[in-house]
């Protein structure tokens, strides 16, 4: 567990400003491609209003819509697996490889397993992972945890990971062209894939309706490794559910849309039932979920579809990185959902955010990103998990405003120190001066000014 | 017609000018205008902070001050949204209900209520409209680029009657400037750096006054602006309707 929290780590992140622009600059052009595709389609609004509702009838009737897909792929011949926590769906993965003596398992991306800290509860077991998915890919040869939901490795420049390449895969020192790194990857996984025997992939859509389930990726990564393997096990939080196959019209014209500006992924892989002879797992995970579905005011956040868009547009987020989150879903939705697993350890995320708003804009299924900001910081200041110094603070600002003749004096005492000893507050204890000047003092308020031109 | 004026408290105390030229231009227009004397904070800062269960004697003195008037109006979008989204009394909802429904910040009462459609201002120069979030993304002053909606700005629609005024395009028109209340000082290095670039964004394409409605984002905007000892100034959006 991480004692840094988000200030600290963007402080330090913050030092290399060439660094901050870079990565500013890069996820804001993803945004400005996410614009430009949300344009193009009259109906955008509409399409978000819907997957909304979509969604809330999901939240609303999981319970029945677990029982029916439950049924529905067992029907198809996939195994149903529950676990109730991360350490759960942990443990059903290892007895399903060890079960079949397997020791190698090639990993197609799953934010669920980072969330669960798979790889290295596996690896601890002597499984060895490999992640597929090249970003995932990179991030693990950096042994790093990735800093963005879609683009796992978008705080790594294109020379470092020529240098991580040239440490692990044998490329020559100093190549950092996107070509043939890529190339130099595919070759490296071919082998992956062609020696695995077994294949986790995410979910990102399972139907009620038929049992299904929808991978979509860019890179056909996950059908490589699925195809190929003896054992396919899918790994699903709860909420990944919707109710009809229909209802993937518009989520898939929702999801890339908004991730990266693409009209739509380039595979969306539909895995309905195992081929002869091989073996296909759900296992289905709550890992907090039911408990956030039972918090009124957080519960919508389960209708996220983790497609990033939040993240893009965040301000804060291109300017801290996703590692400052120091959870495995970063930015605004991570934010909101992390709290809910660790109260305390998460407790400075919700003040990592001016509330601007823009995630709400921009998520695809409508969630109220900043309210719910604004809403967990209440709760956790009344579960007790903000500084003591800060609840004095706020207690004297309490007294201060809620008297006019106090607010009137304070008022005074301020603006006679900012004019007559500004050292004591031009100084390193005062943050606000370290990167700006504080504002000048005037020789009258407004109210004093009133008085004197408005006598009554 | 009767009119409370809310002036937000730091505003009172530092922006002394941008609270003038509200009531000033409320005046020229003709409106019955009153400043409640007993008036301090909306309370928003302690309730972004995680402390809404402090504000309860804010909202106490707020409805004391304003409860009385047909409307209430203030040069901040950000503290007019704190009064219409949180603003509540046991003891008095009715009043506090009241509130919420007619507290306006100055452009939308300007637009939507008193309909101006001629402002005798002259202010010839270079202007970089910042869109603060919460007047923005809050009580819709503009569209916002995220969505894909009608394009409209109440503010420019004022901005575009003043005589000689050139509106500068900028390369982010709504980004946030990274104020943000106590983040400024609890997310230092993030609000900083955030100032930093909305600022840039400004001087980059021209810009000789930066404005907004809120005044809290310009007193963040100026802080970073005088550390670069740059000449580029921040007026209040009411004080440019204002400029003779």
């Amino acid at each position: 567990m991480s004692s840094i929290k988000h200030p600290e780590l963007s402080d330090i992140f913050n030092k290399d400003e060439e660094r901050v622009n870079w990565h500013d600059d890069t996820l804001w052009w993803i945004r400005a491609k996410r614009d430009k595709a949300a344009h193009g389609i009259s109906e955008w609004e509409l399409l978000r209003e819907t997957a909304s509702q979509i969604k809330n009838n999901v939240l609303s009737n999981l319970h029945n819509y677990l029982i029916e897909f439950e049924e529905k792929a067992q029907k198809n011949g996939i195994k149903v697996h529950w676990a109730a926590n991360a350490e759960e769906h942990n443990k059903i993965v290892l007895s399903l490889l060890q079960g079949k003596g397997i020791n190698q398992m090639v990993k197609s991306k799953s934010m669920l397993t980072e969330e669960c800290h798979l790889n290295e509860y596996l690896e601890s077991n002597g499984i060895d992972v490999i992640d597929s998915d090249l970003g995932e890919r990179i991030v693990q040869l950096a042994k790093e945890p990735p800093s963005h939901i879609v683009l796992p490795c978008i705080h790594k420049k294109k020379e470092e990971i020529g240098q991580l390449f040239h440490e692990h895969l044998g490329t020559e020192a100093g190549i950092s062209d996107p070509q043939v790194l890529t190339e130099t990857a595919r070759i490296h996984l071919r082998k992956t894939f062609l020696t695995r025997r077994s294949a986790l992939t995410g979910v990102n859509f399972a139907v009620a309706e038929t049992g299904e389930f929808v991978v979509c990726t860019n890179e056909g990564n996950a059908d490589m490794g699925a195809h190929l393997a003896d054992i396919h096990i899918a790994c699903m939080g709860i909420e990944k559910l919707i109710p009809k196959k229909k209802h993937l019209s518009v989520f898939l014209r929702l999801l890339t849309r908004s991730a990266t500006g693409q009209p739509i992924t380039t595979y969306s892989s539909h895995f309905k039932k195992p081929r002869k002879g091989q073996e296909m797992h759900i296992v289905l995970v709550d890992n907090g979920r039911s408990v956030q579905l039972g918090r009124e005011d957080f519960r919508n956040s389960l209708k996220c579809i983790r497609c990033g868009a939040c993240m893009n547009t965040c301000p804060v987020y291109r300017r801290s990185g996703g590692h400052s989150y120091h959870n495995a879903i970063a930015g605004p939705i991570g934010a909101i959902l992390a709290p809910n697993l660790d109260m305390k350890e998460y407790a400075d995320l919700p003040f990592a955010s001016t509330l601007c708003g823009s995630c709400t804009n921009v998520c695809p299924v409508k969630i109220d990103i900043h309210d719910q900001l604004y809403k967990w910081r209440q709760v956790i200041v009344k579960e007790g998990y903000t500084s003591s110094a800060k609840t004095v603070a706020m207690k004297v600002m309490d007294f201060t405003l809620s008297s006019p003749t106090r607010f009137k004096l304070a008022g005074k005492i301020g603006r006679w120190t900012l004019k007559h000893a500004p050292f004591t507050v031009n100084n390193r204890l005062n943050l606000w001066f370290k990167n700006r000047e504080m504002p000048e003092a005037p020789e009258e308020s407004f109210s004093e000014w009133y008085k004197r031109n408005n006598s009554i | 017609m009767r009119v409370g004026l809310f002036v937000p408290c730091y505003v009172d105390q530092f922006y002394p000018n941008a609270a003038i030229a509200t009531l000033s231009l409320l005046k020229k227009l003709g409106v019955d205008v009153y400043y409640p004397q007993n008036q301090t904070c909306c309370g928003q800062p302690m309730a972004n902070s995680g402390y809404e269960h402090l504000t309860k004697n804010c909202n106490n003195l707020f409805i004391d001050n304003f409860a009385e008037f047909d409307y209430i109006v203030s040069p901040s979008g950000s503290c007019v949204l704190h009064v219409k989204d949180h603003l509540h009394d046991e003891k008095r909802e009715a009043d506090a209900t009241g509130i919420r429904h007619k507290v306006y910040e100055l452009v939308e009462f300007l637009t939507d209520v008193l309909k101006v459609e001629k402002i005798t201002a002259t202010f010839p120069f270079k202007v970089g409209l910042h869109q603060s979030c919460h007047g923005q993304r809050g009580l819709h002053l503009s569209s916002m680029t995220e969505l894909v909606d009608q394009p409209f700005s109440k503010p420019m629609q004022l901005l575009n009657q003043v005589k000689g005024l050139k509106i500068i395009e900028l390369t982010r028109p709504d980004e946030c400037c990274g104020f943000g209340g106590t983040f400024c000082v609890a997310e230092e290095a993030v609000s900083a750096k955030m100032g930093k670039d909305r600022v840039d964004d400004h001087l980059m394409n021209g810009a000789e006054f930066i404005t907004a409605a809120d005044m809290s984002c310009l007193m963040h905007m100026e802080g970073i602006l005088k550390r670069k000892n740059s000449k580029v100034k921040v007026l209040h959006i009411a004080e440019i309707l204002n400029a003779e």
